[in-house]
């Protein structure tokens, strides 16, 4: 199977060096037959990958430790999805998956794009093929999953513990779906440079591929935060780690590109500006890669260092030099259709979100690179670590989320200030009255303080959008107010769903806020020993060590300990935290002992429990216990955004001229000034 | 005896239902010897599964001064980690829990908490900190982000500001315009209607 693998990899090169060729150049001269050759080129890519990722996958399941990748990331006793998700769960194999979702994703950008984008599709053809193509030389030249040894041992080493985990199965492939996808947009306006043809034609065919991008990257992020909270141990979700914020910053310039769009799309304006985000956003996905697999930022994600890094640090500089000046050549050609006609306006709020929001992307990955920067600068290299990124970013993302509700409370093309008052009285009312009751309660963190007076402002101005066109339907169609509030939303998806993931991004920030006021104790405990911690909200929980036990499971040895929780003297329930000791099919531990902590979730808080170890060999142990406030929020926050992105992206609705012959009444244009 | 299918259905109900009850067990009070204190803490079985041997806690590990020292100063095993985070996290490393104790051993020489972080600077070097310290070089690294926002923000104002002048101002017409084709009532639904298209 192996020989098969490597056959395909060879033919998948060939491959995509042939659909970006002759892609490129039946474009640029109009020749149907070699853009014909290029589109089978790209199918017949896809086929080679799906032959490999086939063949590794046989490997796996056929635990041939003789393939060196097989042996590093399996074991016999591996529970069988986590032998799946194996194929990338190390670096090898998570190349070969990246390539093989790509040529899907750029199969399926040519079968399904509309007949009036096909000009772009030969350039698409093109940049997908450079692309898979680069993939596919760093898997051949120097990370191959088919590589074998020079033995065949008994067992491979198994996956990591904290791989072993449900979210290994969902959240790398979503936030590499997210990365992949994001090239399909980046190929269009590479497409669109190349052709000249730079109207909003291709931002029409982009528009599902930059929602699918950015839904995927948010569903990545947040089961990534997920699964740093359950396995990891340390009872947050989000450490500021290099890849965590590698992967955070295109999701930033893709929410940017996703407002500016709307701008070019209504008023023909910032077509430089929307050109450049795709672009840039492409271009931090392939740089977060590089991040993760060059070892030049410490990160507990990195890859191990390996000569992978080069090739993407090349691939970086050669696809930003040749993406900028195709850009630079083009830019007599984006002139904008219209202009501005005030500062107070929807147009302009967006801007400044905008601004905002790159802004923020800057400043990440300015504390990303900052320790390169200051080595070659001092000679000494600093650490930036949390402290570092939240004292820069907190007040940026509160100005951003304050931007949130202030957007849609403004007109397009202008807003009067009458206008301005009716819109605004309700939100900056709830926003005030929720800071000042916050205030009385006696909260008195700042910035917690701020992020939920703010997220009172915006959900006020979410909830009377809502409220105004629901009403507004009511009056015009005497419509129920359920059947009301679900026409409005279906008969403008895009707009309902936008203040939807805006609600999402406000629960997510209040659950931000939650964490300045974690508390946690460390304690040891012998059977029936007990500890008390106070929680933020008043009450006082008891955790009382019920005793410990051993026994095997699955792959692991599993020392499991059980308390018992009491909350105000109040029964509340059983805990149960454990150390696990991964073996392999002979028995032989694997790995050191992880730890798996034991949660309590509720909407007010989580009890976060960590059996640190065991005393003299007894039963007598150490504990951590944490009180994590408004957790639960997160989660729920994350699926109300995806909830509102689907809505955005649900196919259906029309066109916008369909909508507003579907409204029931035609519109009489009369010129303005005549 | 015949059973109508009403009946049948009412008795499968009832009997699914039955079977599905579990009654909840009644809370019963600890044993005495799970009393707080008078455990019998027995020995594990395999102690060896429960990873490395554990000293007890200590009202020092427990210091909030202690916890925000450590907090500033990073942990060197290469996880990224502050000491405080990771000697209660990752309970296979044996550096957090040396530095711990290093902390330890300086305050109660009586050192103050910047001491404490002194001391550590001095033989590790900066990137002992979780964040660089604010002084020279570093000060661009804490501010650069918010001035390029900040000047970038002022550009966009005046590029606003040059946007809108440039844009010609509606000329005043002659005549008043005709008036519009369309009662009061249609113009109330069009307002509304396209209020809901302006996303």
């Amino acid at each position: 199977m192996t020989v098969l693998g490597n056959l395909a990899l060879w033919v998948a090169l060939l491959l995509g060096v042939w659909a970006a060729l002759v892609g490129f150049l039946g474009g640029s001269r109009g020749r149907a037959d070699l853009q014909r050759s290029a589109r089978h080129a790209v199918f017949a890519m896809c086929g080679a990958l799906l032959i490999a990722v086939f063949a590794v996958e046989w490997a796996l399941f056929h635990h041939d430790f003789n393939v060196e990748y097989v042996a590093a990331y399996t074991s016999r006793n591996l529970p069988i999805f986590y032998t799946w998700s194996a194929l990338y769960a190390g670096q090898k194999g998570s190349l070969l998956f990246w390539a093989t979702v790509l040529s899907v994703f750029g199969s399926l950008a040519q079968l399904f794009t509309a007949r009036r984008h096909q000009v772009y599709l030969p350039y698409v053809a093109s940049v997908v093929g450079t692309v898979t193509a680069f993939f596919v030389t760093v898997m051949l030249f120097a990370a191959n999953p088919f590589s074998r040894l020079a033995y065949t041992p008994a067992d491979g080493s198994g996956l990591n513990p904290q791989l072993q985990n449900p979210g290994m199965v969902f959240h790398p492939p979503m936030l590499y779906l997210g990365y992949i996808s994001m090239t399909i947009p980046f190929a269009f306006a590479i497409a669109a440079l190349a052709s000249k043809k730079l109207d909003s034609d291709w931002l029409v065919a982009i528009r599902k591929w930059t929602l699918v991008s950015w839904l995927f990257l948010s569903i990545g992020l947040v089961l990534g935060m997920w699964w740093a909270y359950v396995e990891l141990g340390w009872g947050g979700y989000w450490a500021w780690d290099p890849v965590e914020n590698a992967a955070l910053l295109p999701w930033l310039t893709m929410t940017a590109f996703l407002h500016s769009v709307m701008i070019q799309e209504k008023r023909g304006m910032l077509k430089k500006w929307n050109l450049a985000l795709v672009i840039g956003s492409w271009l931090l996905s392939i740089m977060g890669t590089f991040i993760t697999r060059s070892g030049v930022i410490s990160s507990v994600h990195s890859f191990t260092e390996s000569p992978v890094g080069y090739y993407f640090l090349f691939f970086l500089l050669f696809a930003a030099i040749a993406s900028f000046t195709l850009y630079a050549r083009r830019l007599p050609l984006l002139t904008a259709e219209a202009r501005l006609e005030s500062m107070v306006s929807r147009e302009a709020s967006f801007l400044f979100n905008n601004l905002l929001l790159v802004g923020v992307a800057f400043s990440v990955l300015w504390g990303t690179l900052f320790p390169i920067l200051s080595e070659l600068v001092q000679g000494t290299k600093v650490t930036v670590g949390p402290p570092f990124f939240n004292q820069v970013n907190i007040p940026l993302g509160l100005a951003l989320l304050a931007l949130t509700g202030i957007g849609p409370l403004i007109a397009w093309r202008r807003a009067s200030l009458p206008n301005l008052q009716r819109q605004f009285a309700l939100p900056v009312t709830a926003g005030v009255f929720t800071g000042l009751v916050l205030l009385l309660l006696g909260m008195r963190d700042f910035y917690a303080l701020l992020a939920m007076a703010i997220g009172g402002f915006v959900l006020a101005t979410v909830t009377q959008e809502f409220a105004r066109g629901t009403r507004a339907r009511r009056r015009q169609y005497g419509e129920p107010a359920a059947v009301a509030l679900a026409h409005l939303v279906g008969r403008n998806r895009r707009r309902y769903g936008g203040y939807v993931v805006h609600t999402g991004i406000v629960v997510l920030f209040i659950a931000f806020a939650g964490m300045a006021f974690k508390t946690e104790t460390e304690a040891t405990l012998k059977p029936g020993q007990s500890a008390s911690i106070r929680s933020p909200y008043g009450w006082t929980y008891s955790f009382t060590h019920l005793g410990i036990s051993q026994f095997d499971q699955l792959n692991r040895q599993v020392t499991a300990a059980t308390i018992e929780v009491r909350r105000n003297g109040k029964r509340a329930g059983l805990i149960t935290t454990e150390k696990r000791q991964h073996v392999d099919a002979l028995g032989r531990p694997t790995f050191q002992p992880s730890t798996e902590p034991g949660i309590r979730s509720d909407p007010l808080e989580d009890l976060y429990l960590v059996l640190g170890g065991v005393v003299n060999g007894t039963e007598e142990a150490v504990f951590r216990f944490t009180i994590n406030p408004l957790v639960w929020w997160v989660w729920y926050g994350g699926l109300i955004v995806v909830l509102g992105g689907l809505i955005v992206m649900w196919p259906g609705g029309g066109s916008p001229a369909v909508k507003r012959t579907q409204a029931g009444y035609a519109v009489r244009l009369v010129e303005e000034g005549k | 005896m015949s059973v109508t299918r009403r009946e049948f259905f009412s008795l499968l109900s009832a009997v699914s239902l039955t079977a599905l009850y579990r009654p909840v067990p009644p809370l019963t009070a600890q044993t005495p010897d799970s009393l707080p204190g008078g455990g019998p803490s027995g020995r594990l079985w395999d102690p060896g599964r429960a990873g490395r041997p554990m000293e007890p806690v200590t009202a020092a590990d427990n210091s909030a001064a202690i916890q925000t020292i450590e907090k500033r100063l990073r942990c060197t095993c290469g996880c990224n980690l502050d000491v405080y985070t990771c000697r209660t996290t990752d309970f296979t490393c044996t550096t957090s829990p040396a530095m711990h104790r290093q902390v330890l051993a300086l305050a109660e020489q009586g050192k103050t908490g910047p001491e404490i972080v002194d001391a550590f600077v001095r033989t590790n070097g900066v990137a002992i900190l979780m964040a660089p310290p604010k002084h020279g070089f570093n000060l661009a690294g804490y501010f650069t982000p918010s001035l390029v926002i900040l000047v970038a923000g002022v550009l966009l104002l005046l590029a606003l500001r040059r946007w809108t002048r440039a844009t010609p101002a509606a000329e005043p017409s002659a005549a008043p315009p005709p008036p519009p084709d369309a009662s009061p009532a249609e113009l109330e639904r069009l307002r509304h209607e396209l209020e809901q298209f302006t996303d």
